[in-house]
């Protein structure tokens, strides 16, 4: 704990001027249990939890913001807001745009949610959210990609027909095939994307050590896999 | 809200239903209930604004400001109106934001373009890092009012252009006969009468812009489509003290009857609207108008 006090000390002291200032968190609220609109209206989830704590360990004063998937890097580098924490992985592409810290996920499977067992995912109609690491991937796989705006309308191209199959993160579709007993989890499982970061401006170089400290900090404590386990998101580190 | 909400799933029925109703979560549904009928109230004035100046523009003497009302009137509706509200609000944001970093940080020495990245001083930052949130929100309410106001104001500097045209030249002819100058004939004798001709293109307008206020979230303000997307969408029991299955349909039909019934408020005024600007005027409205009279 003194040990930790001292990190967070120096760190506080390293980037003494980004303090002053509110860091506002971005992130999409459609995608549970990483981020979702809880009954008050607020930003609830892993990432909210996750992002308080790095905000208090960073001593940093923060706000959230939600933001609409398709244009959360653009208004990201323009400066509408700081760090995108949205469930978002760590890809070369989004690396060549913007930053990330390192990772406070380990690379999760994606899993298929499909009406039956027998779907062949290398043939049939799978769909995936726009701009994510799984649509790439099926765009990639010979399957056909049918994309959508936002998670739940993925889930819904499942359940009406539409689409054989939806790849996902397994976090966010593990609850779902609980709760209805007409989808199931194929044991297909992908190993995409090199896990789950904070999105930064390739500019912001202090914050980014920061909120890397932060991140440190709470996987040295073990409070990270703490709440991995409470929200269910996969594996610990 | 209710005092029996404190365990929904102990609920049943009308209780649940009315405890569900009444969550946070579809208070900020109403509210943006409110938000849209505000923005719709400041845009058609602004937008009714920037088509009269762009209408005037386009009539001008002067070749260098007919050139910008033209243009103007002709470049923006071309533009793909998605990709208006995509690209054109962040250029704007930015833009503000570079000519208060000319200001405020002169002896900045970094470069504003850093790669993909816009980088201006905290003190430029529009509005403010340390601004609440909800003057993020106003600020984003101003950026949507701006930008619908210029679309729709291109759309409608076409209309009145065209109204102004179709005002009977016999009309103008004799206000100069009467010794009126260029300002005065057109304050006094072509406004009053233009507007008969542009009602109905502006209705049209009306109508189109009442259903533009999706285009709201693109923005980044969250619009009653958002919330009913949001609120009608599956939600799983760890993740709310009322699950539901796919409600969207629901929702989308409430809002289907909330633009039905909003359009047919509008045409109903329209209407009227008509028969009191037709009232004297040389066109077939006004003579039905005066044959029943007589």
């Amino acid at each position: 704990m003194k040990k930790l006090m001292l990190t967070t000390a120096a760190l506080a002291l390293t980037t003494g001027f980004a303090m002053a200032d509110t860091v506002r968190l971005g992130t999409e609220g459609a995608y549970p249990p990483y981020n979702f609109i809880n009954d008050k209206g607020e930003v609830d989830g892993f990432e909210r939890e996750l992002g308080d704590e790095l905000c208090k360990r960073a001593s940093l004063t923060c706000e959230w913001v939600t933001n609409d998937w398709d244009s959360i890097i653009p208004n990201l580098v323009s400066g509408n807001y700081d760090v995108i924490i949205a469930g978002m992985s760590i890809t070369d592409e989004r690396d060549e745009v913007i930053d990330f810290t390192q990772n406070y996920t380990l690379p999760d499977p994606s899993a298929y949610l499909a009406a039956s067992a027998g779907v062949d995912v290398k043939t049939g109609v799978i769909a995936a959210q726009t701009g994510t690491i799984q649509a790439s991937f099926v765009a990639e796989s010979g399957a056909t990609l049918v994309e959508y705006a936002t998670p739940e309308e993925t889930v819904a191209a499942v359940r009406n027909g539409e689409a054989d199959a939806v790849l996902a993160d397994r976090a966010f579709l593990a609850p779902i095939a609980d709760d209805d007993a007409a989808l199931e989890l194929l044991e297909q499982m992908e190993l995409i994307g090199g896990g789950v970061g904070l999105g930064l401006r390739e500019s912001d170089a202090e914050l980014k050590a920061t909120l890397d400290g932060a991140i440190q900090s709470m996987k040295d404590d073990g409070s990270l896999n703490a709440l991995i386990d409470k929200w269910e998101i996969g594996v610990t580190f | 809200m209710f005092s029996f909400c404190s365990d929904p799933a102990a609920l049943d029925g009308v209780n649940w239903l009315s405890c569900y109703l009444t969550t946070t979560k579809h208070m900020q549904l109403y509210y943006a209930v409110a938000t849209v009928l505000l923005l719709l109230a400041i845009t058609a004035p602004a937008a009714l604004a920037f088509g009269f100046g762009g209408a005037m523009a386009a009539r001008s003497h002067l070749l260098p400001i007919r050139w910008f009302g033209k243009s103007y009137i002709s470049v923006v509706r071309g533009v793909p109106d998605i990709a208006f509200f995509l690209f054109f609000v962040i250029a704007l944001d930015q833009g503000f934001e570079w000519m208060r970093h000319q200001v405020l940080c002169p002896d900045w020495d970094q470069p504003i373009r850093q790669g993909n990245d816009f980088v201006v001083c905290q003190a430029a930052k529009l509005p403010l890092g340390s601004a609440p949130q909800w003057v993020h929100e106003t600020y984003g309410f101003f950026l949507a009012v701006l930008t619908f106001a210029i679309v729709f104001g291109a759309f409608a500097a076409n209309v009145l252009f065209g109204a102004m045209r179709a005002v009977p030249r016999a009309q103008m002819e004799t206000a100069e006969a009467y010794g009126m100058t260029r300002r005065q004939s057109f304050w006094r004798i072509l406004v009053p009468q233009m507007w008969v001709y542009a009602l109905p293109g502006l209705s049209n307008l009306w109508m189109v812009l009442i259903k533009a206020t999706p285009l709201l979230f693109l923005l980044g303000v969250e619009d009653i489509v958002y919330w009913a997307r949001e609120l009608g969408g599956t939600v799983n029991p760890r993740f709310t003290e009322y699950p539901h299955g796919d409600w969207r349909m629901w929702y989308f039909l409430g809002l289907l009857v909330f633009y039905l019934g909003f359009t047919r408020v509008s045409e109903v005024f329209l209407e009227k609207l008509m028969i009191k600007l037709s009232h004297g005027q040389a066109t077939t409205g006004g003579e039905a108008q005066r044959k029943a009279a007589a």
